[in-house]
């Protein structure tokens, strides 16, 4: 066909910017409002924010939630979510811990967790992809289910795990590097095997694609079946990846770990700038807005703000990141936000009820 | 004509044929006993009502629906249908042209154009930079994008009805598709942009291909096809030549088919 058939006359005025033409800084919304952080914690709490303890100690407690962050990412890609993961802490962790003390056999207490964690991922993806309940809803079912077989496994009780102190398995996962925590080093691993996967890789692409569409997905031939499947396993391998490290860094389980933490992983990703209807992730984003999770209540608290704040001020940032994402990518949708704002607004309420449990 | 990623092509005389072919979504029988052939440079118009059953047609020719029972010949030959897929049907060098329905909304044209057969290295990573390159070469050389602010980065979000008909015409050439699947490619395009569908349905005539072509404007169907085949209630209820069927006469079949229990067989 001559090019000249298909050729469109009408010349179009692109809605962009002048300020975010041309290459985009993936995840700038975010990464102005982390560092404007930075800085107000730096002005009014000097002498904390100047010193390097306080970062240490953000590097150790984040990796374990900013890992959660980055696999949910891929899930919330695919327009899907996981609310079992807080589970998957727990199972994972004491499968971890079962075999660190009773079998004396950390290493294959590692691969428990991942299996573990892949299991709980696998049944979530059949019940997902196969059987077809919507994953917001199944993934409640399946929390109570492995939460409450967790909690039978350890009868409810506690695992110390002295022994593993100075053992290579800790020293590699929950030591030092050039005196930076190592969990930092992990979590910048599967930060940048998860950007790669989710903007570069053929299994990212066609979890964007399911999330647009599911429909169009299976018209451009992607398997949307087998490919969701996958995503909730992987998410569950990685959600058991981020529990061992937990573990292994507290050298202790905790019957009640995970607990706590679904509102903040799932806060990292949607600050981070990813979109709840699926179809658009932002792997940077993630990464930002869990480290700005971290970090808010113990900021908060060095700055000698009452602690009783620390939930209005998460609530007050997670706002204004998303107003921020949204007004910077795509000023049109002002108006969609308005409506997702009624539903997420509410989450210090929800947090508090989330952490009484 | 083949660009060295297909097989070199024997001589063959159907395209695709569908002999007693049935499709059925759980006790509901959408398709029933489709027999159905297309030659390798027919225009066939798919014509009938809402639900009659050609969208699960096409969607049964081009793997993404799995058929109950029947067969199945591509180029002469027989086709296993429980290993047959989209990937199959794209490697066979099927295309399906949708206007709503084939392109991924938030996703830029480099994605749109090669998703479900990415150019990856062996770890399944994708060439950005070729799909990027062969995104544009697809939107300048054949679509005449160039200097109306269309890239390979742009998302299909942004494009009109008629650009984003455009762009799955495109990819359809550039996969240099032997059978083109054309599903209602006109509704809601301006006339100028209803010409260019009608332009290129031409094209695929003239080019010596084959398509299917699913419209309801049945004015456009009766003028290009070579053969008109209405499905009603997931039968055949005719297949006849346009010369043979004036448009009066098949605008008042078509309306007697609506009638309850009219008894038509064909």
């Amino acid at each position: 066909m001559s090019s000249a058939r298909l050729r469109h006359a009408a010349s179009r005025a692109r809605p962009l910017s002048p300020l975010f033409a041309g290459k985009k800084l993936e995840g700038l919304p975010i990464i102005v409002v982390f560092i404007a952080l930075i800085a107000v914690f730096t002005a009014l709490a000097p002498h904390v924010f100047l010193r390097w303890p306080i970062y240490d100690s953000f590097l150790v407690t984040i990796p374990p939630l900013l890992i959660i962050s980055l696999g949910l990412t891929l899930v919330i890609a695919a327009g899907e979510i996981d609310l079992s993961f807080p589970a998957v802490i727990q199972f994972s962790g004491f499968l971890f811990a079962f075999c660190s003390l009773q079998l004396g056999l950390p290493w294959l207490g590692l691969i428990a967790a991942l299996l573990g964690g892949a299991l709980v991922g696998f049944v979530n993806g059949i019940l997902v992809a196969v059987v077809g309940v919507p994953s917001i809803i199944i993934t409640i079912g399946t929390s109570f289910f492995w939460s409450g077989v967790a909690t039978v496994l350890c009868g409810g009780l506690s695992y110390a795990l002295p022994g593993l102190e100075n053992t290579p398995i800790a020293n590699i996962f929950a030591g030092k590097l050039l005196g930076v925590p190592a969990e930092a080093f992990w979590a910048l691993g599967v930060a940048v095997l998860g950007w790669f996967v989710l903007n570069r890789h053929r299994f990212g692409e066609h979890l964007l694609f399911i999330g647009d569409s599911r429909s169009v997905a299976e018209v451009l031939g992607i398997n949307v079946r087998r490919e969701r499947i996958k995503l909730f396993t992987l998410m569950g391998v990685i959600t058991g990846f981020a529990s061992f490290m937990l573990t292994i860094q507290n050298l202790n389980y905790f019957a009640t770990q995970g607990q706590g933490t679904l509102l903040s992983a799932l806060a990292g990703v949607f600050i981070g700038g990813s979109s709840v209807f699926g179809g658009s992730a932002t792997m940077v984003g993630s990464v930002f807005g869990a480290l700005i999770i971290g970090m808010l209540e113990a900021g908060i608290v060095a700055t000698g703000v009452a602690g009783f704040w620390v939930e209005v001020i998460v609530g007050l940032v997670f706002i204004v990141a998303v107003v921020l994402h949204i007004a910077v990518e795509s000023p049109a949708s002002l108006d969609q936000l308005r409506r997702r704002l009624a539903v997420r607004g509410p989450r210090p309420d929800q947090a508090t009820k989330e952490e009484i449990p | 004509m083949t660009s060295g990623q297909a097989l070199p092509q024997p001589a063959y005389t159907n395209i695709v044929e569908a002999e007693k072919l049935c499709v059925s979504f759980g006790p509901v029988q959408a398709l029933t006993d489709i027999d159905l052939a297309i030659g390798k440079n027919d225009i066939v118009g798919l014509i009938g009502d809402n639900g009659a059953g050609k969208s699960t047609l096409i969607k049964a020719l081009t793997g993404v629906v799995r058929p109950s029972s029947g067969r199945l010949y591509i180029r002469d030959q027989p086709v296993d249908l429980g290993r047959y897929s989209v990937r199959k049907a794209h490697a066979l060098r099927f295309e399906t042209v949708y206007q709503e329905k084939s392109l991924g909304e938030k996703q830029p044209l480099w994605r749109n154009f090669f998703a479900g057969r990415q150019i990856v290295n062996r770890f399944g990573f994708i060439n950005v930079r070729e799909q990027r390159r062969i995104a544009n070469e697809i939107l300048q050389s054949h679509l005449g994008f160039r200097g109306v602010g269309i890239d390979a980065d742009s998302t299909v979000a942004n494009l009109s009805g008629g650009e984003r008909q455009g762009i799955a015409i495109g990819r359809a050439m550039h996969f240099d598709a032997d059978l083109i699947i054309l599903d209602e490619p006109t509704t809601a395009l301006a006339i100028k942009e209803v010409q260019k569908v009608l332009d290129f349905v031409r094209w695929i005539k003239e080019s010596g291909r084959a398509a299917i072509y699913i419209e309801h404007n049945l004015a456009h169907v009766h003028a290009l096809a070579d053969r008109l085949v209405v499905l009603d209630r997931g039968r055949i209820a005719a297949s006849v030549r346009p010369a043979e069927l004036s448009l009066d006469a098949l605008t008042r079949f078509l309306i007697d088919l609506q009638q309850p229990k009219a008894g038509i067989a064909a």
